[in-house]
């Protein structure tokens, strides 16, 4: 019998399309998404070389990152010269080239990493990969997903594979049930707080425990989209009966015969008894709260009900960081986090833009106001997450209580677009990265779950959600 | 690409932990569709004031580092967005070695293909070389791939390890699309028999 594997060592064995004496492996890519900003100097690449996309049925192309989310962007108005150029050259490119396509006016257009698993694209035991680091956000599947940069966007397009050497494995076992509150959001913040950002860099981590299987698939995403802030090249979770009932019926789900066949061959992907992992790390679900970030680094994490850290609680590299955090920030050591007056929400984005997210925020919405003065703004992830949220009633619920109700795009978590924070200008956000400037020159981001997101919008201050229901 | 040559040049020291990718380049630049002219905005938020003129505390703009040509960076550097742009803002600015304790995954893969050789060192040796950096323009330190050696400016030495087929494709300016062409018997054979076992992909 054959020696005991992971997950990840059987998703990498079934793809190594050849390897080299050191151990350098061409892999095989079953899914390539692409998006708007970084994929015009790849197809340029191919141009100037005379190259074709190898395997355009693989291939998925959607606009996202720079497209307005304003209900008016139909008007080329709406965008500046340069961001019109670029995706009207993902456009002409994706014609050009035969990839499939999902334009500005489509409705299933949206994040390209909620589009993917909602068009059935993702499916468990695929290699995925994008040219943007929440790629890993599809590793929730069972799929071994990572970013790319654009010099490998190109080398997957020309060759549909991927110069790749194998990561180590890593365990992060989350035991137990979560307490009513806890979400997968505070779950895999919680991780990066243990772990820090750079704790995953060389493995590829594998989330289990109960707490992981109790989650929807939607929930599943979540976690897997942040294991990129932990430093790993992509998170995986096992594709259960959860996983098999999300894909099932998708457009680009097999069917028939096919299903079956898949199904049989999705079963065999979890990790086999006795499998060893480089790296183990436990968290008690019971034990993780509702977090928010107070600093500049998605490892600055604290239960919400913690007080505003000092730079002296640090060690070595990170004092200074942590001081600059601080100051960036304009927060004092010793303040509550629940005092922390904010001006804007966010929800949205590839962490926390699906229904299920969409639902979490609003059950705390439902009936109140936001605080006045305050800018609030949902952006659902897809046209169709919008749709469905229409039809469930929950846009209105957002609408009602004060919230601008937005077309699909990443938005403000990372700002291209004009959905941007003024200077100084706090925000509890949904999103994935509190660098500094990432949601707007100098704007202060604190990243939360959808709820706690919803419950600072009702108090206009960081809250714990806990408290509101 | 250039074949890349032993360097000789400024270190300039960021000693920082976890530099971005969003501050190597923030979002505002990335809607060129070019792959050059990024130089100009290289950090661009800790290195100017809004009104365009420069920070004169930023390291790349005191007067003994502004022709850096290495950097000395905390932990964890180029972490975040997977952007390219950062590579290549880097790469127009100047800057052909960066020296860290750790570099985020994606930047570290993505700063091969453009020239730039990532070098992960322990923090004892990095804080020896934060310091011959910190010197300024008059201490030169030395990077010579070839060897697998850096030289600080007083003659030190410290050897450094790095991955053979990435060493071998920078020291020849090799093209990985190319290389990868040469082996697409194997990707055919591949894709046929993944055709026939898994169809549904």
């Amino acid at each position: 019998m054959s020696a005991p594997k992971t997950l990840y060592d059987k998703i990498w064995d079934a793809h190594v399309a050849h390897e080299a004496e050191d151990g350098t492996c061409l892999l095989y890519i079953d899914r390539h998404l692409v998006h708007e900003v970084t994929s015009a100097q790849a197809f340029e690449g191919l141009r100037i070389a005379g190259r074709k996309v190898r395997a355009p049925h693989k291939t998925i192309a959607v606009p996202d990152h720079n497209v307005p989310t304003t209900l008016d962007r139909a008007d080329p108005a709406t965008m500046t010269e340069e961001s019109r150029i670029q995706v009207n050259a993902l456009d002409t490119n994706a014609k050009e080239f035969g990839v499939h396509y999902y334009p500005v006016s489509d409705v299933r257009q949206g994040i390209v990493h909620i589009v993917g698993p909602e068009q059935g694209w993702t499916l468990p035991g695929m290699t995925v990969v994008c040219g943007d680091s929440h790629t890993a956000t599809h590793g929730a599947f069972g799929a071994l997903a990572h970013g790319i940069g654009t010099s490998e966007v190109e080398h997957v397009l020309a060759t549909q594979t991927l110069i790749q050497k194998k990561s180590k494995n890593m365990k992060v076992e989350i035991t137990g049930k979560l307490k009513p509150g806890v979400t997968a959001k505070d779950i895999t913040l919680a991780v990066i707080g243990e772990t820090g950002t750079a704790g995953g860099t060389g493995y590829v981590i594998e989330y289990c425990g109960e707490a992981i299987r109790d989650l929807s698939m939607e929930g599943r995403m979540t976690v897997c989209n942040m294991a990129i802030e932990g430093g790993a090249r992509a998170g995986l979770i096992a594709p259960d009966e959860t996983t098999f009932a999300y894909c099932k019926g998708r457009p680009n789900a097999p069917k028939g015969a096919d299903w079956d066949a898949a199904l049989e061959n999705w079963k065999t992907l979890y990790t086999d008894e006795g499998a060893e992992f480089d790296l183990v790390v436990t968290l008690k679900g019971e034990d993780i709260q509702p977090v928010v970030t107070w600093g500049t680094s998605p490892e600055d994490v604290l239960p919400i009900t913690a007080t505003v850290p000092s730079a002296d609680d640090f060690e070595g590299g990170k004092v200074a960081a942590a001081q600059r955090s601080l100051d960036y920030m304009g927060l004092t050591p010793g303040q509550k986090l629940t005092d922390i007056a904010i001006d804007t929400v966010f929800i949205g984005s590839c962490t926390n833009g699906r229904i299920e997210d969409l639902r979490a925020a609003a059950e705390i919405l439902k009936g109140k106001k936001i605080k006045d003065g305050l800018r609030a703004m949902v952006v659902p992830g897809s046209g169709l997450v919008r749709a469905q949220a229409e039809e469930e009633g929950l846009a209105d619920i957002f609408k009602d209580a004060g919230f601008e109700w937005r077309m699909a795009g990443c938005s403000m978590c990372l700002a291209m677009n004009p959905d941007q924070l003024a200077e100084h200008e706090r925000c509890a956000s949904t999103s994935n990265r509190n660098f500094e400037g990432r949601q707007g020159y100098k704007g202060r981001t604190h990243l939360v779950s959808p709820a706690m997101a919803a419950a600072a919008a009702i108090t206009g201050k960081l809250t714990d959600v806990r408290t509101l229901t | 690409m250039e074949k890349y040559e032993k360097l000789t040049g400024i270190a300039a020291p960021m000693p920082l932990v976890n530099i971005d990718t969003d501050m190597i380049i923030p979002k505002v630049f990335l809607k060129s569709i070019a792959r050059t002219g990024f130089g100009k905005n290289l950090f661009d938020e800790m290195r100017f004031n809004r009104d365009g003129t420069e920070i004169p505390d930023f390291v790349l703009n005191k007067p003994q580092y502004r022709d850096a040509s290495i950097l000395i960076a905390g932990d964890n550097f180029g972490c975040g967005s997977s952007r390219e742009h950062a590579p290549w803002a880097i790469a127009d600015f100047g800057i052909k070695c960066i020296i860290s304790t750790s570099f985020a995954d994606i930047f570290f893969n993505n700063s091969f293909k453009n020239g730039i050789l990532p070098i992960v060192m322990p923090q004892e040796v990095v804080d020896v070389l934060m310091q011959d950096a910190e010197k300024g323009a008059n201490a030169r330190m030395t990077v010579d791939l070839e060897s697998q050696i850096v030289t600080t400016s007083d003659g030190e030495e410290f050897s450094f390890e790095v991955d053979a087929f990435k060493k071998h494709c920078l020291l020849n300016g090799l093209d990985d699309i190319g290389l990868t062409y040469q082996k697409i018997d194997a990707i055919d054979a591949f894709e046929a028999e993944q055709a026939a076992k898994a169809p549904w992909l």
